[in-house]
């Protein structure tokens, strides 16, 4: 019997770990594969609830949430394609026209 | 209490840290990817040993399968290499990092004290598609026929936005002289 | 119930001039200004004439509301204190509307000639009828709020007459200067009326008088009525040039003539003397007070004399004799002669008024110039200048049967019967003015023409503006200045005989009572005539000697005031006065404003308050800016440490309960 609390905890450091490697990574598709870890994390902690409360809901949630995911991934690697192609880089330090 | 839904829970718990983590370390981003899929399988064991099967399964199939199938693809068209060692924002190493890990362990501090031991019993909630169907066809159905449309409109955007210029030079998009 | 005399018409229509005057004027041919200026001005008369002809059907003293209507009328309604635009008619104020509006009318034709080349022609016309407005209101207030905006009022139209020729310094400074001086007596007729409202709960002449009535005479010297009689008098002190607040009016010479002629000597500065015999139920139960304004008149009249005796510009010598002549009414009111100062008031209008005009004429005639020393035998070219001028000067001197015999020797009798100093230095001035006013004469009209032959144009356009007109000798004015020097000559002929038998005090009575007369018996009859022979004598006396010092023999006077050294200097120096005054106030209030209110407060305070707020933004939004760097991670690292601090604050929300 696992406690649920121990399921958020996991949750919490893959989350963590999403967030740290989103600020500390210069290229963009690590950037973004941190994305996708934090919401990994997030699913995690949805399907636990859902187990707690005994609610379906939260893994339908899940479902919807992977689905989204999805577009974001896709429509996100093509800006990154677009970029690339202008910018010639993927470090994210250089793409750094939107400044005051 | 040691059992065995514990120690398979620790398992995968275990391993999906330390792909988290090597995730983080890795310089090479191909290398980032792969451990992204080992913790998505990680997360997908401890799915199952929630009970959510369909989720597990959708998991491995459409995040592990197919979403970073992609990321491996577009890091190999873009020929992504050794990450350069430039100088960040200061921002983001004063205030976020030590930020994150505070929070996170403020978090994981709070649960795990102030909540109680009630137990997540492997299986106890029926997670399969039998029951996961209705649900999703008659009280959540507008939100899957939106998110359908959303692909479609997500479809459309990788392809316009990921297409070669039609005319050299001109055309969507312009080579920005800097 | 007494039938509406329509009051307000006569305050109302020179504003009405006035106003026509300044907005359409500038566009408006000399021709329309004037007749819109006279016209307005002539009706004010006419109505005022209008309401004397019809003052048998009303009772006095009468009151009526502005438009006759109580409604319209309602001015301040706060708690208990109430003021209303209502005007107030009895005999004093009769006197002074005829005295106001026929001098003002006749001042008005004169200054159509007068100042016909000036270009600001149909703003002078204007602010000529607004003074009119103003002062009417002054003297038809039925209460001391709305006197009080008469008050303010001719002190504007004074400050824009003096300095009507704006672009020369030494006018705009006078203009300033009278001003502020009448601030300051302002300020003290201010804390008057407070006391007035705090003690009588009312400003209404009827309310307050009524209130003070039954009051007994303050005989400590310490009380309530005195206080008010001599903060009353210190307003009076401003606007009616006395000691120590008479500096303003030689300075405000510096306007044009006819301006000199109605407003600083007919009619503005007799509004204090006006405003005291107004007060008299107040006066007369503050012995203390009354004392106070009889030595303050007393001490002036000698003063200014003495000074006018050393200047050589004509006007100066007009103005302290005003400041003189004046000083002779606060007298009478001080030793309780109210009636005497209000004749005096109405020679004085007169004489004055017609000895400005001459004036005047006489510039006009010599192209501008005002020394006397580069005047003289001037009898030839302007005879009917000279007539009414010589006119004049038997009138103030106190000649008989001359307007000013009468009302100066009144007031001397009255100041004999309170006290013999009084009398002394009345009679010693009155030799004094004489004097001088006959040096005047004689030095302007009689002997030789020792001015220049050619005027020269640009002293004339600063002068008094007059242009392109006869050379070379001395001309006499035209008829529309020359008709009403000959109407006020004759009233300083004629007008103090309404004083024989009595009949003007008898006039006055109703307002006065009978505490004024204070006359003995048939015993002080004798000692009235013989003082009245001696104030003759005097006045003749003093014609000899200036007749001696300025035609016989001119070259004495060099020599007495050579003799006389420093004194002499002082008393030409004006004893020095204004240069005491500039000390004492002038230069540490200039100074003060500069270091401490200039740079201290405006420049240091407020100011730098306002640049700092913007330095301050702009430094905030300096630092600020940093965070929009473009750079996705800074921009990550931000959104990151908001949400930490988001969830640490739920959790300590959450950890809370």
């Amino acid at each position: 019997m696992v406690p649920l609390s121990y399921y958020l905890v996991l949750s919490g450091i893959l989350f963590a770990c999403g967030v740290t490697g989103f600020l500390i990574k210069r290229n963009i598709i690590t950037i973004f594969m941190s994305i996708e870890l934090m919401l990994n994390g997030v699913n995690l902690s949805f399907v636990a609830f859902a187990a707690h409360w005994q609610n379906l809901a939260g893994q339908v949630f899940v479902f919807f949430v992977m689905v989204v995911a999805a577009a974001e991934a896709a429509v996100g690697l093509a800006i990154i394609i677009a970029v690339y192609r202008t910018r010639e880089t993927l470090n994210v330090d250089q793409v750094n026209l939107l400044k005051l | 209490m040691l059992n065995i839904h514990l120690i398979l829970f620790l398992a995968f718990g275990a391993i999906a840290v330390a792909g988290a983590v090597n995730l983080l370390v890795q310089r090479h981003p191909i290398n980032s990817a792969l451990s992204l899929i080992a913790v998505m399988a990680a997360l997908a064991g401890e799915y199952l040993l929630l009970g959510a099967e369909f989720v597990a399964a959708v998991q491995v199939i459409v995040y592990a399968g197919a979403i970073m199938v992609l990321f491996v693809f577009v890091i190999m068209l873009l020929n992504a290499g050794v990450e350069e060692q430039t100088s960040g924002s200061r921002v983001a190493f004063i205030f976020g990092i030590p930020g994150m890990l505070l929070g996170s362990l403020l978090v994981a501090w709070v649960v795990l004290r102030h909540s109680g031991t009630e137990a997540v019993w492997p299986g106890a909630l029926p997670g399969a598609p039998k029951t996961i169907g209705p649900l999703l066809f008659h009280e959540f159905l507008l939100p899957f026929e939106v998110t359908s449309i959303l692909i479609l409109i997500a479809i459309m955007g990788a392809v316009v936005l990921a297409s070669k210029p039609t005319t050299p030079g001109g055309g969507p998009r312009q080579k920005v002289q800097d | 119930m007494t039938e509406t005399l329509n009051l307000w018409l006569i305050p109302v229509l020179p504003l009405a001039g006035a106003a026509i005057n300044g907005f359409l004027g500038k566009k408006s041919s000399r021709t329309a200004v004037s007749t819109i200026a006279l016209f307005f001005s002539g009706a004010a008369f006419i109505w005022a004439l209008t309401v004397a002809w019809r003052l048998s059907s009303v009772t006095l003293p009468h009151q009526e509301f502005f438009l006759n209507n109580e409604h319209l009328a309602h001015w301040i309604r706060s708690g208990s204190f109430s003021a209303d635009f209502a005007f107030y008619l009895d005999q004093i104020s009769l006197v002074m509307l005829l005295v106001v509006t026929g001098v003002g009318f006749l001042i008005h034709i004169y200054s159509v000639g007068y100042m016909w080349d000036d270009p600001g022609y149909y703003r002078f016309f204007s602010y000529l009828n607004l003074f009119m407005f103003f002062m009417l209101t002054l003297v038809l207030a039925n209460n001391y709020l709305l006197m009080f905006i008469g008050w303010e009022g001719v002190g504007l139209a004074s400050y824009l007459l003096i300095g009507f020729w704006f672009t020369k310094d030494s006018a705009a400074s006078a203009g300033k200067k009278a001003f502020i001086v009448n601030r300051v007596g302002d300020f003290g007729f201010l804390i008057g009326l407070f006391l007035i409202i705090v003690n009588f709960h009312s400003l209404d002449f009827t309310k307050v008088f009524a209130q003070v009535q039954p009051l007994g005479s303050e005989v400590t010297g310490a009380g309530l009525l005195t206080a008010i009689g001599i903060l009353l008098m210190v307003g009076a002190c401003g606007k009616s040039a006395q000691i120590p607040l008479y500096v303003w009016l030689p300075d405000a010479m510096e306007g044009p003539t006819p301006v000199s002629a109605l407003i600083h000597a007919a009619t503005m500065v007799t509004a204090g003397v006006y405003m005291v015999a107004r007060s008299h139920v107040i006066f007369e139960r503050a012995p203390t007070a009354l004392t106070v304004v009889a030595i303050i008149g007393t001490i002036t009249a000698l003063f200014a004399a003495t000074i006018g005796i050393t200047q050589t510009d004509i006007k100066k010598v007009l103005a302290y004799s005003t400041v003189s002549q004046l000083g002779y009414m606060f007298m009478a009111c001080g030793v309780g002669a109210f009636s005497a100062g209000i004749f005096h008031l109405m020679t004085h209008a007169f004489f004055k008024g017609l000895l400005f005009l001459a004036a005047g004429s006489v510039i006009h005639a010599v192209g501008g110039e005002q020394d006397m020393r580069k005047m003289g035998g001037l009898r030839s070219y302007i005879p009917w200048t000279a007539l009414t001028m010589g006119i004049a000067t038997l009138a103030i001197a106190g000649i008989p049967p001359f307007a000013g015999f009468w009302s100066k020797d009144v007031i001397l009798w009255r100041a004999y019967q309170s006290s013999w100093i009084y009398w002394l230095i009345g009679l010693i001035t009155a030799f004094i003015t004489s004097f001088y006013m006959f040096r005047l004469l004689f030095m302007t009209f009689a002997g030789e023409y020792r001015g220049a032959q050619v005027d020269s144009h640009g002293r004339m356009h600063s002068a008094h503006g007059h242009d392109g007109h006869g050379h070379g000798e001395p001309h006499e004015s035209p008829a529309v200045m020359i008709v009403p020097l000959l109407v006020l000559a004759f009233l300083s002929l004629v007008g103090g005989l309404v004083a024989i038998g009595g009949r003007f005090e008898h006039f006055l009575m109703p307002v006065f009572g009978t505490a004024t007369e204070a006359t003995s018996e048939a015993a002080s009859h004798a000692t009235e005539l013989l003082l009245m022979g001696l104030s003759v004598v005097v006045a003749l006396s003093g014609a000899v000697v200036a007749w001696i010092l300025y035609v016989s023999k001119p070259e004495l006077p060099a020599k007495i005031s050579a003799s006389l050294g420093s004194f002499y200097d002082v008393v030409l120096n004006k004893y020095y006065v204004d240069e005491l005054y500039a000390k004492l106030f002038v230069k540490p209030l200039v100074d003060g404003s500069t270091t401490i209110l200039w740079q201290g407060v405006d420049r240091k305070v407020i100011d730098d308050t306002v640049n700092n707020a913007a330095d301050g933004a702009r430094h905030v939004s300096d630092e600020v800016r940093h965070m929009q760097s473009g750079n996705l991670r800074s921009y990550a690292g931000w959104i990151a440490a908001g949400a930490a601090v988001v969830i640490a604050y739920m959790i300590w929300l959450g950890v809370g309960r």
